[in-house]
């Protein structure tokens, strides 16, 4: 819908303009799904689409309708969740080592190589991408210290229940 | 590759009446070029391992040998030339005379080592520039920002050429900017063909070495190697954007 926001457009151009944004962030988008989400949206009210008179090969042009418009201010309007409570690193993390799978201390380091040499990635990609790029880096590199810090503490956690017993 | 600093079973004890065992047993190789960051909690030893390979500080069993010479085992007078000539030394608190001059804190290294003062101060304009401080080379210390003051004694440490640079979380007083203003300047060294060992928490600064090891309780706890950059993919290009 947010593609819709500006002009007219076409299903295809839809496509194109979704592709170009958000390309590697997403999941590509094939026609057909397109196409069935414009069909639900124009089902619920939310876009209106018209064959544009005198194109006869019978595309239909898509815009919002008011309820539409509506739809995507709300969306856009409500902040996202902030807890981050699916980690995929703490899933296998809490099943492999509850049935004894793998060793924890091994999973901690392997994971922590795999971060420190995401942070050398991120540190190393050229600034010239753009400003939106170089927030989403300073953003990432944020989270990656974080993580790193994260598993310390897992790491210190676990070294003092063992020590526990 | 050849091998610049070997540290071989290093212990280091505290105390005599109850001992404080800050390092037990590390065996470390850097080989000349290389980027290696120490890292571990507060208390694992990272710093006291990084004073007894960079002969700051004596073990209490174990060798350290640089650039072929056995040095734990020297006198002073001995270890000092060494130090002056072969390592350079970046703290966490930038450890500059505040009496000095920023051109003159690097001037008396190079002095040390019997330079003519006219030569060294020469040397130092380019090497000050060259970490971006031209127009500052007269300013004392305390009229330096905290990244200011840790590029000059970065010139300072690099005055004599070392072959070995260390470093003491470099980055642990400094901004998020200036830090990363000198971990550029630290990798560029290192592209330059600087050895490096830092003990560091920041994980940027060991995500920029070769190799990074862990410390804990005064021991080796894990030992990891880097690869090259990887590209990174990024969501959309950024110029789409604003």
């Amino acid at each position: 819908m947010a593609m819709l926001a500006g002009e007219r457009e076409y299903g295809y151009g839809i496509k194109q303009a979704f592709e170009a944004k958000f390309g590697d962030l997403l999941p590509v988008m094939n026609a057909g799904q397109i196409y069935s989400t414009l069909a639900r949206l124009e089902r619920d009210g939310l876009v209106v689409g018209e064959v544009v008179p005198g194109d006869n090969r019978g595309k239909r042009l898509y815009q919002l309708t008011d309820a539409g418009r509506q739809e995507l201010a709300g969306w856009i309007e409500t902040p996202v969740p902030g807890a981050r409570l699916k980690d995929e690193f703490f899933m296998k993390f809490a099943v492999a080592t509850s049935v004894g799978l793998a060793d924890p201390m091994t999973l901690i380091e392997r994971q922590r190589l795999e971060y420190l040499q995401s942070l050398r990635d991120l540190d190393a990609a050229p600034d010239g991408k753009g400003p939106a790029a170089q927030l989403l880096v300073d953003g990432a590199i944020l989270h990656l210290k974080a993580d790193l810090e994260w598993l310390d503490l897992i790491e210190s956690r676990l070294t003092q229940w063992e020590r526990v017993g | 590759m050849t091998v610049l600093l070997e540290g071989k079973g290093l212990v280091k004890t505290y105390g005599d009446g109850t001992k404080v065992e800050a390092v037990r047993g590390v065996d470390l190789t850097l080989e000349r070029g290389e980027f290696v960051a120490l890292m571990g909690p507060s208390g694992s030893g990272k710093s006291t391992l990084l004073n007894l390979l960079a002969g700051l500080d004596r073990p209490t069993a174990g060798e350290v040998w640089l650039d072929g010479q056995r040095i734990d085992r020297m006198s002073e007078a001995a270890l000092a030339k060494i130090r002056r000539r072969k390592v350079g030394v970046v703290f966490q608190f930038f450890n500059l005379l505040p009496t000095l001059s920023a051109a003159e804190n690097v001037v008396l290294p190079m002095l040390l080592v019997g330079r003519g003062r006219g030569d060294a101060r020469r040397a130092v304009v380019p090497l000050l520039d060259g970490l971006g401080l031209a127009g500052r080379h007269d300013a004392a210390p305390k009229q330096l920002s905290g990244g200011q003051q840790q590029r000059v004694a970065l010139a300072r440490a690099l005055a004599n050429s070392p072959d070995l640079l260390v470093g003491d979380e470099p980055t642990g007083n400094l901004d998020s900017v200036a830090a990363k203003e000198v971990l550029g300047l630290l990798r560029e060294t290192h592209q330059a063909g600087q050895t490096l060992l830092l003990a560091t928490h920041d994980a940027r600064v060991a995500a920029a070495a070769d190799r990074v090891i862990t410390l804990r309780d005064g021991q080796v706890s894990g030992e990891k190697v880097l690869q090259r950059a990887r590209p990174v993919d990024f969501p959309f290009d950024g110029d789409r954007w604003s």
